[in-house]
């Protein structure tokens, strides 16, 4: 029984944290339709943000919800105004841009932070579940995503300020003509999703060793959960990160974290062969 | 691991940039030339830079005494970046472009393994200074490193009598960690413990979540860590982030080998047993010079791990083979190592065993406290007999591979 919550709580991080990595990239690619291939480099700095401010006195929790996701959103924006604003709309062309920005993220964090480990301790102390011990923090990646998501939602459905931004993305010729400015708000949305990918990094910081290649090992994750979630943004995140992170999960307990692996690329490779263009274009039809 | 279009060109960009990384200390016509090959970059650099600077200072000792044969040593380090396939190549360019006479590198077993043809080949002595799972078996390399049966066959036993009889392996999935696992398993079993469960972990694994929850449903009374590199760091901060730390103890045969302790966090560490050849704490007076000198060159001797120690004695060993032959040819060296070459060294006496090139080394058993080892108790002269069992270069000098010992 301890262990069935056990195993509960370990899909639950799975699925939250799918969603905490994949939400940057689902504003940039799923809505603005950049492909961000230096989103995992996005991620990176917002790690490398957490541990400098951790380790220059400043409290873990403003670090990595405050700090690393404004910074790494100043960060974006800059990116955004020098060479993305001149590629809206030529989807090949920003990954082959987004490609080059990630080398170079790459090489300058390796300039700053050499390539070596770094590393935070987590702030949270183990839970006990009857018999068993569970990583505290995952409790709170958890508690992050659901913010996340509510948060998202309530923005784009409830608020005109959602109301503009998505008219823009689905066509900025008329939003212009009714007065809105397509190239604030593209620059708006493009630090939120940066600022998304930064806050990843940072509350996975505490996790791992940070490495300046690190973010390569996320990209592709998080490349499939928006793929498959299709065009819905949050409905599509939620359906294939439930999808995935359970499948990865449930597989690493039955095997090893290997097969959990494995069997999360076989499970996209099915999915895409059935519903080519996401889940969301033929299941959660129409939903946000 | 996932191979895609960025790692391949960094991988491009990485090949034609090394060209301008040999570095000789001097330009000297008439030196010994010493080639290396380390990870001074990338996941590995942990074992890598420290190696690298002991190996300097090795050679700045012996050079500042006069040198060898009244030659200096010239130093030609490449750097393998953390990928084996930079071994091949730079394995190659020693051998044939600089034509050195001796090499002292290699970090990860596979990394010997991609050299150590090229090198017989070429005739070129060559020195594997770091611990491994043993076996290997060829005239043409000798090896100082801590293999199983002198570190498992230290550690298990201890951990058993301290903790109980269930023990759980995580191991890196690679020869080493499925060698090693094998070995603790053998240990374990002569002193009637046994093995609950092992788990291999390929070396970008970073999430340790589920197997974390699986070690609680074996219940067992110590886990064994074996783990490798950058990214397994993280298991033992998610293992002290469950607050399991406190519930299960655990022997790790890596866990310091690579200073880990100082990028993790003193809780995350304490009370880990593990069993070296060598650990700062040591009292000799070879060993208290070893770190004033380190620290005087380097300003701090954090990172002056077991590892970068066997490295510098390694090459301290080569050298007294040069001076003892008159020569460095490799027929010469190999005769006076034969005869059983045995130096003072700051980790204690060190042998060559004859029949296999392995080390008869002292093994000490240490425990972690406060981010140090603190030795609980030091065994003497402890043979290789693993590699001894299945090697022996008395009868069959001509054999050359790494026997997988059955266990």
């Amino acid at each position: 029984m301890d262990l069935a919550a056990v195993i509960i709580v370990e899909i639950l991080y799975a699925i939250a944290s799918l969603v905490v990595i994949s939400s940057g990239l689902a504003v940039i690619f799923g809505m603005m339709k950049v492909i961000n291939f230096a989103h995992g480099e996005f991620m990176m700095l917002g790690g490398y943000t957490t541990i400098v401010a951790v380790k220059s006195g400043i409290n873990i929790y403003i670090s990595m919800l405050i700090i690393a996701p404004l910074v790494v959103g100043i960060i974006g924006v800059i990116i955004e105004r020098l060479i993305i604003r001149h590629l809206y709309g030529r989807l090949v062309d920003t990954m082959l841009a987004t490609w080059g920005i990630s080398m170079v993220l790459i090489g300058i964090a390796t300039m700053i932070f050499g390539n070596t480990t770094e590393g935070i301790t987590t702030p949270i102390q183990g839970w006990t579940i009857g018999d068993y011990q569970i990583n505290g923090y995952n409790f709170f990646i958890i508690i992050v995503a659901i913010t996340i998501v509510s948060l998202g939602y309530y923005l784009l459905k409830f608020t005109k300020l959602g109301l503009i931004a998505r008219g823009a993305m689905q066509n900025p010729d008329v939003s212009a003509a009714l007065g809105y400015n397509p190239d604030r708000i593209y620059m708006a949305t493009f630090f939120v999703g940066a600022a998304l990918s930064g806050l990843a990094g940072g509350i996975l910081a505490p996790l791992v060793g940070l490495v300046p290649s690190w973010g390569t090992a996320y990209i592709a994750k998080s490349f499939i959960a928006v793929v498959v979630g299709g065009p819905a943004i949050i409905a599509g995140l939620l359906s294939s990160a439930t999808l995935f992170g359970s499948v990865n999960q449930i597989f690493s307990f039955l095997f090893n974290p290997v097969f959990g692996e494995v069997a999360l690329l076989l499970t996209a490779v099915i999915l895409l062969r059935i519903l080519p263009k996401g889940i969301t274009n033929s299941i959660f039809k129409g939903k946000l | 691991m996932q191979i895609n279009r960025r790692k391949l060109l960094s991988g491009a960009a990485a090949i034609a940039a090394s060209s301008f990384v040999a570095r000789p200390i001097f330009a000297a016509e008439n030196s010994i030339k010493l080639g290396s090959v380390l990870d001074t970059s990338g996941v590995f650099d942990a074992y890598g830079k420290p190696m690298d600077k002991a190996a300097r200072m090795a050679i700045e000792q012996i050079n500042a005494a006069g040198g060898l044969l009244d030659k200096q040593i010239e130093y030609i380090l490449y750097d393998t970046q953390s990928n084996i396939s930079n071994y091949t190549l730079f394995g190659k360019k020693l051998a044939r472009t600089d034509k050195v006479d001796v090499v002292h590198g290699g970090i990860l077993s596979a990394s010997r393994e991609a050299v150590r043809q090229t090198f017989r080949k070429s005739n070129i002595p060559y020195f594997y200074n770091v611990l491994y799972e043993g076996g290997v078996c060829d005239r043409n390399i000798f090896i100082n490193g801590i293999t199983p049966s002198q570190q498992v066959k230290t550690l298990i036993p201890a951990a058993v009598k301290k903790w109980g009889k269930k023990i759980y392996i995580l191991a890196a999935d690679y020869n080493y960690g499925q060698i090693t696992a094998n070995w603790i398993k053998k240990y374990a079993n002569e002193v009637g413990a046994e093995i609950v469960k092992t788990d291999f972990f390929p070396l970008d694994v970073a999430d340790f979540g589920s197997t974390i929850a699986k070690i609680q449903t074996a219940k067992p009374d110590m886990i064994v860590s074996v783990l490798v590199g950058g990214a397994h760091i993280s298991f033992y901060r998610q293992w002290a982030a469950s607050g399991m730390n406190a519930k299960i103890p655990m022997a790790s045969t890596t866990l310091g080998a690579g200073n880990e302790q100082n990028i993790l966090a003193k809780e995350e560490t304490e009370g880990v047993l593990v069993a070296y050849n060598y650990s700062q704490e040591l009292k000799n007076p070879l060993n208290k010079k070893l770190l004033a000198n380190y620290k005087a060159k380097y300003g701090s001797i954090d990172d002056l791990h077991s590892t970068a120690v066997s490295h510098y004695e390694g090459i301290l060993t080569w050298a007294e083979a040069v001076k003892q032959a008159g020569s460095v040819k490799s027929a010469d060296i190999t005769k006076v190592m034969e005869a059983g070459l045995s130096i003072d060294s700051p980790s204690g006496k060190m042998t060559v065993d004859a029949k296999t090139h392995h080390s008869i080394l002292d093994v000490h058993l240490c425990e972690f406290r406060d981010k140090k080892m603190e030795i609980i108790e030091s065994f003497a002269q402890q043979q290789p007999l693993d590699t001894q069992a299945v090697c022996d270069l008395n009868a069959n000098p001509d054999d050359n591979q790494q026997y997988e010992i059955k266990i």
